[in-house]
């Protein structure tokens, strides 16, 4: 074990490394860049023994990544925002095809117009798809991460794609020490590779062709129960890394300071950051805020946040993007968790695009929320746009009009 | 070949794992002969044994005996014709179906 | 390269019977010529095209190659990407074949295959050409020839066939070449070339479509052979930076020996509309011109 200053990507970067992938494909986009950059470095100077596709589209990456872990290597890729966009389709092909394989998502807003900074609308838009996705709240827990997502992809319980969200800037592009293990130590607690099945004359399997209604509703119904077992995958790899290594999160949510709470703080990403120091602000004010961060959107946290709510008063859901003419994604989530019931529940939009969310944020929404419970008994609010000072100032500035002809 | 893999054997616990993987199997897509409206029928005193026949027929369903003659797996012909057509000497003839 | 000598080729199936081809179908004749060339040691890698269908239905696969079915636009990647996984755990002897249609490579996967062929990945990319969208029903391609009738080009199309082959030449990969299911000798003795050379490979294979073409079933071979005795399809090899006309197109660089084009356009119920109209069968006499124009070019550089 050794300490070393690392950005988020770099410990991508390391973590891959250290899982032994044998074939790397990727296709540059900020800010993910550093992850494709540290990779080739690495591969070129042998430091890894793998090979590195560099492709001309996120398309191909993953269809490269997804060709070579059917032939039976270890593969990785990386993205971010409209490159996740671009290779969508993939994605489910992927997953459908449950060809165990990890990719990492640095989180982005999506244009137009063109914004590089973080939020989470890219990784949202590929819940439905059959991956399993986690999100890292700092840089040692990427390097985590990363490598347990290899053994939770290849479990056979599992055999679903894994990807690791982390926020664009905020940890791709912020150093942080990290404690990167030894390689032996990550050779002894991640197994070989392992895989349902290769495509290769010795096998003569066929991936993929027509399959009967009935048999695909199958695939589906399968790949859906796998997702449900790799809850108990996900929990018992996290307790067998922090035997190993030290280092524990909690599962499918880490809990900060929820055992007394009344109201809890809902949310995924590295601003549980600033959350947690909300929620340690509100103590000396009295109020007792928790912050529940999930680890994991897919498979959903159900059972944990049944339980933490059951004794909540109420439930302030933080989403870093939206499903226009709905709500926020983790809000949607939660609400079919919960049930609109009686616990009170706030769906706030916050964030988009890079917009600063303080601790400060954090306090001021949470405490108009919670005198609102204490005085109306229940609130259910789905959408709450938390437009900060600095973005409320724009709406004043004059607009361009909408058609000259108009005038 | 192996049996199909309709659901492979994995690891305890057990779940249903249900991927779409297939094996190559002739008649995949059932006994194709029943497609067929026209059928060849090979004169053996005609054939040269060239097994160009053989070679252009896009079904595998001319075989080669030993000697390079020829004869149809009607189980599977579907009657495109085209070995008839590849035939220099007209030793296949494109006979109706009997229903 | 020894020449491929039909009677030498062993007594065995090499097609698989009982798929889901139409009768007549030059894709399962491709399939077929494939193993004879390759035996049993390649995978194939199938984007969307009508070899998704002729695979036939789930469990069972009407095509006896192992096959990783994959995306319309990424065939090219999905088999570098394979190619590599190979490599690295040794198995040299597995050869890596696409086998996508005219969609795949020319219009949706040209990025793919492009960026493949720029990076000299180890495939050997087989295009098989039936000149249109056949899977989805007879729409318009760019590799679709101009004049032909499709679903979407109702009155003919207005432009000429996009020339794939040559716009992997000028990738500068190792191999490209130009066949026809009309010679199988021919593509066989490619296919085993190409599979000797490390690097990417290229080969584009006419397949005369017989339901998308509009004629009988049992002139697939003959359509594929007039293709090239018209000159319409030149049949030749790029090899290490020379070009070479194949053996079967090579009475037919002189237009005096040619079989008249009117003899593959009447066969054809596609050209039907302008069989009457002799400016539309300039236009196709002029892309005949220009396809050699560019041959000659090209070998004219030859050893230079």
């Amino acid at each position: 074990m050794a300490v070393k200053v690392l950005t988020g990507n770099h410990a991508v970067a390391e973590a891959v490394r250290l899982s032994r992938v044998k074939v790397v494909s990727a296709y540059p986009i900020t800010p993910q860049t550093t992850i494709v950059e540290k990779l080739s470095e690495y591969i070129e100077k042998r430091v890894m023994d793998a090979e590195m596709i560099r492709v001309e589209s996120e398309h191909s990456a993953l269809a490269a990544a997804m060709g070579a872990a059917a032939a039976g290597v270890r593969a990785f890729t990386a993205t971010s925002s409209h490159g996740l966009l671009y290779m969508h389709e993939v994605v489910w092909w992927v997953a459908g095809a449950r060809i165990p394989l990890v990719m990492a998502v640095v989180t982005r807003a999506i244009g137009p117009p063109w914004n590089i900074h973080v939020d989470h609308q890219d990784i949202m838009d590929q819940r439905d798809t059959g991956w399993i996705i986690a999100m890292a709240e700092d840089n040692q827990e990427v390097l985590d991460l990363v490598i347990q997502a290899f053994r939770i992809s290849e479990d056979p319980r599992v055999y679903l794609p894994v990807m690791v969200g982390l926020d664009g800037f905020i940890l791709s592009h912020t150093s942080a020490p990290v404690d990167v293990p030894d390689d032996t130590e990550v050779d002894s607690w991640l197994p070989p590779r392992r895989q349902p099945y290769v495509i290769s004359p010795e096998t003569g399997l066929v991936m993929g062709n027509i399959a009967p209604d009935e048999e695909y509703f199958l695939m589906r119904y399968s790949m859906h129960k796998a997702m449900e077992k790799a809850r108990d995958v996900i929990k018992k790899v996290d307790i067998d890394y922090g035997e190993t290594f030290g280092r524990s999160y909690g599962g499918l949510i880490e809990c900060f300071m929820c055992n007394d709470a009344d109201y809890f703080i809902l949310l995924t990403g590295s601003w549980a950051g600033e959350a947690k120091i909300a929620a340690k602000k509100a103590r000396e004010i009295g109020y007792r805020i928790g912050v529940a961060r999930i680890r994991f959107i897919r498979p959903w946290p159900r059972e944990e946040l049944l339980e933490l709510s059951s004794r909540a008063k109420g439930v302030l859901v933080f989403d870093r993007s939206i499903s226009f003419g709905s709500t926020g994604q983790l809000f949607s989530d939660t609400a079919s968790t919960l049930g609109i019931g009686s616990t009170s529940m706030i769906g706030v939009i916050a964030g988009l695009g890079g917009v600063d969310v303080t601790a400060e944020d954090f306090l001021s929404v949470s405490l108009k929320f919670i005198e609102r419970v204490e005085e109306e008994g229940r609130v259910y609010e789905p959408v709450y746009w938390h437009l900060p000072e600095r973005v409320r100032d724009k709406i004043v500035k004059p607009v361009m009009p909408l058609s000259r002809g108009d005038s | 070949m192996a049996d199909y893999p309709t659901s492979l054997p994995i690891e305890e616990p057990r779940t249903l794992f249900k991927a779409p993987l297939s094996m190559p199997s002739p008649g995949a897509s059932g006994v194709t002969g029943f497609w067929r409206t026209m059928k060849p029928v090979i004169n053996e005193d005609k054939c040269i044994k060239c097994i160009l026949c053989w070679l252009y027929c896009p079904e595998d369903t001319i075989i080669r005996r030993d000697d390079d003659s020829v004869y149809v797996d009607y189980e599977y012909c579907k009657g495109c014709g085209i070995c008839a057509d590849v035939c220099p000497v007209n030793a296949i003839e494109m006979v109706r179906e009997v229903v | 390269m020894m020449a491929v000598r039909l009677k030498e080729l062993p007594r065995r199936r090499y097609g698989q019977p009982g798929n889901a081809a139409c009768p007549g179908c030059p894709e399962t004749m491709g399939l077929r010529y494939l193993k004879m060339a390759l035996g049993d040691d390649a995978v194939l890698v199938v984007p969307a095209s009508c070899i998704s269908v002729i695979q036939g239905i789930y469990p069972r696969s009407g095509i006896n190659f192992p096959i990783l079915n994959t995306v319309f636009a990424a065939a090219a990647s999905t088999a570098a990407g394979m190619s590599a996984g190979f490599r690295l755990r040794g198995m040299d002897n597995v050869k890596v074949v696409v086998y996508a249609g005219d969609g795949g490579t020319a219009d949706i996967g040209l990025q793919a295959i492009s960026g493949a062929a720029e990076r000299n990945d180890d495939i050997l990319y087989i295009c098989v050409d039936n000149e249109a969208y056949m899977n989805t029903g007879i729409q318009r391609s760019s590799a679709t020839p101009y004049g032909a009738w499709t679903t979407t080009t109702v009155t003919g199309k207005t432009e000429q066939k996009k020339n794939v082959p040559l716009i992997l030449i000028s990738h500068g990969v190792p191999y490209v070449a130009t066949a026809s299911v009309g010679y199988p000798l021919d593509f066989i003795e490619k296919v085993r070339k190409a599979s000797q050379i490390k690097g990417f490979k290229y080969i584009h294979l006419l397949a005369p479509c017989p339901i998308g073409w509009r004629f009988d079933p049992s002139l697939t071979a003959k359509m594929a052979q007039l293709a090239v005795k018209t000159g319409f399809f030149p049949l030749y090899e790029y090899y290490k930076g020379k070009l070479t006309i194949s053996p079967p197109s090579r009475p037919f660089r002189d237009p005096k020996r040619r079989t008249p084009l009117i003899e593959y356009l009447k066969l054809q119920g596609r050209y039907r509309h302008i069989l009457n109209d002799p400016n539309a069968l300039k236009r196709i006499e002029e892309y005949i011109d220009e396809q050699w124009r560019w041959l000659n070019l090209l070998e004219s550089t030859n050893g230079h």
